[in-house]
């Protein structure tokens, strides 16, 4: 049971770290508010089930829907600035969020929202259940990115996320395809929200804090930005530690921040991305054992 | 009324301005967004609070915060961020993670250290306050208006009077130029850290006497609101920075005052941010050669 539970947990940042990763791996945005997004989906669903009485399951899309739409309209901002300008607004946008879901009674304000477990063809969804669930958004949006990195969307994102200018000058539409990607990254991370909310059964505003959003992108950048094993191996371990070390818990966000400053400066594609010091050692021990798939190169 | 509110916003913006200006000075130089700068805030104010509790001196607890803090971030500078930066291709995310990096680290630390209790300055004034016409300062507000004059005079003097002012201009109009006429700009750099973490921390230390408060998540809203106001100052540019720091001050006194339930305080300045950015993208002042 108690090990259903933390998997579920893991899960969940393991779908968080992959949505974050299409905007700030394949796009290249740095966007330092995605726990928003996480909270606005977590939001949408519990108040569609708790004041309109609506289905779980139909609240998910609902969830997706309305925090791309929020994604999307951060994308539209991100037209108009210049990468670290975003990245000061979409931590604006992470504290105005948890303001809001604070200030407002309409969020249940400081007292949070119970929910209730759903049920699934009239039996209630169990942590299992959940497991079932998250596993397979995990492979659904596993799928989708690996689609999505193919297509013409996928080519297009890495050109911007190379050279802007450039992409531009080619006639890719820079800012159709950024909005998309912040749309989609985004609508990811608020379907999870929903599931979210209801695995925990009760959400408060500090779930989604500015501090949530540094432990995503933590994951994703200790994994290995633009990558799809990176961000899943890092959500594995960040999100295991704190499990497997009980001391560790209270030094959490120091190990993230130390952890963060340490990739940054001796290994900025992390543990498991392209070219890695780890990926270089496995080709090593396995000369054309893996495939060249993953054509990115960031920093 | 008015006037009261009126001199309240500028107060505050001031220190807002100062607590913006070194992430203003470092961006200038290594176009980097430091949002570290928030964490030697909190650090500088517990070294305020620390050599004032020892000594009972508020003077040489500014001298020692911005001192203790400036050290430490020239050392952040030159042992992670220039490697970071003198490295091939390196796209502009590595050192805000970086520095988003560094900023949870020092909070954390500061929490560990201390503890998450909140600490008390408890300063004492010999005067009561100063009332001219129907606008009222206290005691704490002309010490620290005081100060932060004192501290934009000097920095204005360094960057305006001096040689080394003069060539972390020379860096910041053109890092290869400058480096061609033999202006070191090591030194700029490490000259852009110590007044920028230094100001930061005596930032912290003010704002700590000003509530009477230092505790560790204290970086969380000025690492976001210092942001806004370098942005809206036209990134880079000491002017600007104090300009926008008092504009984001009025509009957050000014707005607080008089439609009160609209929203919380710290989101006035995002508010305002997003208005400006979408309407003149380039800040509010900017440089006339760029």
């Amino acid at each position: 049971m108690y090990l259903t539970v933390v998997s579920v947990n893991i899960g969940i940042f393991i779908l968080l770290a992959l949505s974050l990763n299409i905007i700030t791996g394949y796009a290249g945005q740095p966007a330092l508010g995605h726990a928003a997004f996480f909270g606005i989906g977590a939001y949408t669903s519990a108040i569609l089930t708790t004041s309109y009485g609506m289905n779980f399951w139909l609240s998910i899309p609902f969830a997706f829907i309305m925090a791309g739409i929020m994604g999307g309209f951060l994308g539209l901002i991100s037209i108009r600035m210049r990468d670290d300008f975003l990245a000061i607004t979409s931590i604006g946008i992470n504290f105005v969020v948890v303001a809001i879901f604070q200030y407002s009674d309409f969020f249940g304000g400081s007292l949070g929202i119970s929910l209730k477990r759903p049920y699934f063809f009239g039996m209630k969804v169990t942590a299992t259940g959940y497991l079932i669930l998250i596993g397979l958004m995990i492979l659904g949006t596993v799928l989708l990115i690996l689609k999505m990195k193919r297509s013409w969307f996928g080519l297009a994102l890495s050109s911007i996320r190379n050279d802007e200018t450039a992409a531009a000058s080619f006639g890719i539409d820079v800012n159709r395809y950024k909005v998309l990607a912040f749309t989609l990254g985004t609508a990811i991370a608020g379907m999870t929200g929903a599931v979210y909310a209801h695995h925990m059964t009760f959400i408060y505003s500090s779930d989604f804090a500015f501090i949530v959003s540094i432990s995503i992108l933590s994951m994703v950048v200790i994994g290995g930005i633009g990558t799809i094993r990176g961000p899943i191996f890092g959500a594995i371990l960040l999100g295991a530690a704190p499990e497997l070390f009980r001391f560790f818990a209270d030094y959490r966000m120091i190990v993230y921040g130390g952890l963060l400053v340490f990739m940054m400066r001796f290994q900025s594609q992390g543990f498991l991305g392209y070219d890695s010091v780890l990926v270089r050692a496995f080709k090593k021990l396995f000369p054309g054992g893996l495939k060249k798939k993953e054509g990115e190169i960031i920093g | 009324m008015l006037s009261q509110q009126i001199v309240n916003g500028i107060m505050i913006g001031s220190v807002y301005a100062l607590t913006a200006m070194g992430a203003t000075l470092i961006y200038g130089i290594l176009r980097i967004l430091d949002i570290a700068n928030a964490g030697a805030y909190a650090v500088g104010a517990y070294a305020g609070w620390y050599m004032y509790s020892v000594t009972e001196n508020i003077l040489l607890a500014f001298v020692f915060a911005m001192l203790f803090t400036g050290i430490i971030g020239v050392l952040v500078q030159k042992f992670i961020y220039f490697p970071i930066i003198s490295k091939p291709n390196v796209i502009a995310i590595v050192p805000l993670i970086t520095s988003v990096g560094l900023f949870t680290l020092t909070g954390d630390m500061l929490r560990l250290i201390f503890g998450p209790n909140v600490k008390n300055m408890n300063m004492t004034f010999k005067i009561n306050a100063v009332e001219i016409g129907n606008v009222r300062i206290s005691a704490e507000w002309i010490f620290i208006v005081l100060l932060t004059a004192t501290l934009f005079f000097v920095l204005w003097f360094i960057l305006n009077k001096t040689k080394l002012g003069l060539a972390w201009r020379a860096t910041a109009a053109d890092t290869e130029i400058a480096k061609t006429m033999g202006v070191n700009v090591h030194i700029s750099m490490a000259l852009s850290y110590v007044l920028g973490y230094g100001f930061a921390a005596a930032a912290g230390t003010m704002v700590g006497v000003l509530y009477n408060s230092i505790y560790p998540t204290m970086g969380d809203i000025p690492s976001y609101k210092m942001l806004a106001i370098i942005v809206l100052g036209g990134l880079g540019n000491p002017l600007g920075t104090v300009v926008a720091g008092i504009v984001i001050g009025l509009s957050e006194t000014l707005v607080s005052a008089y439609f009160g339930s609209i929203m919380p305080r710290d989101v006035i300045a995002f508010v305002v941010l997003i208005i400006v950015l979408l309407v003149k993208p380039s800040g509010l002042v900017t440089r006339k050669n760029t």
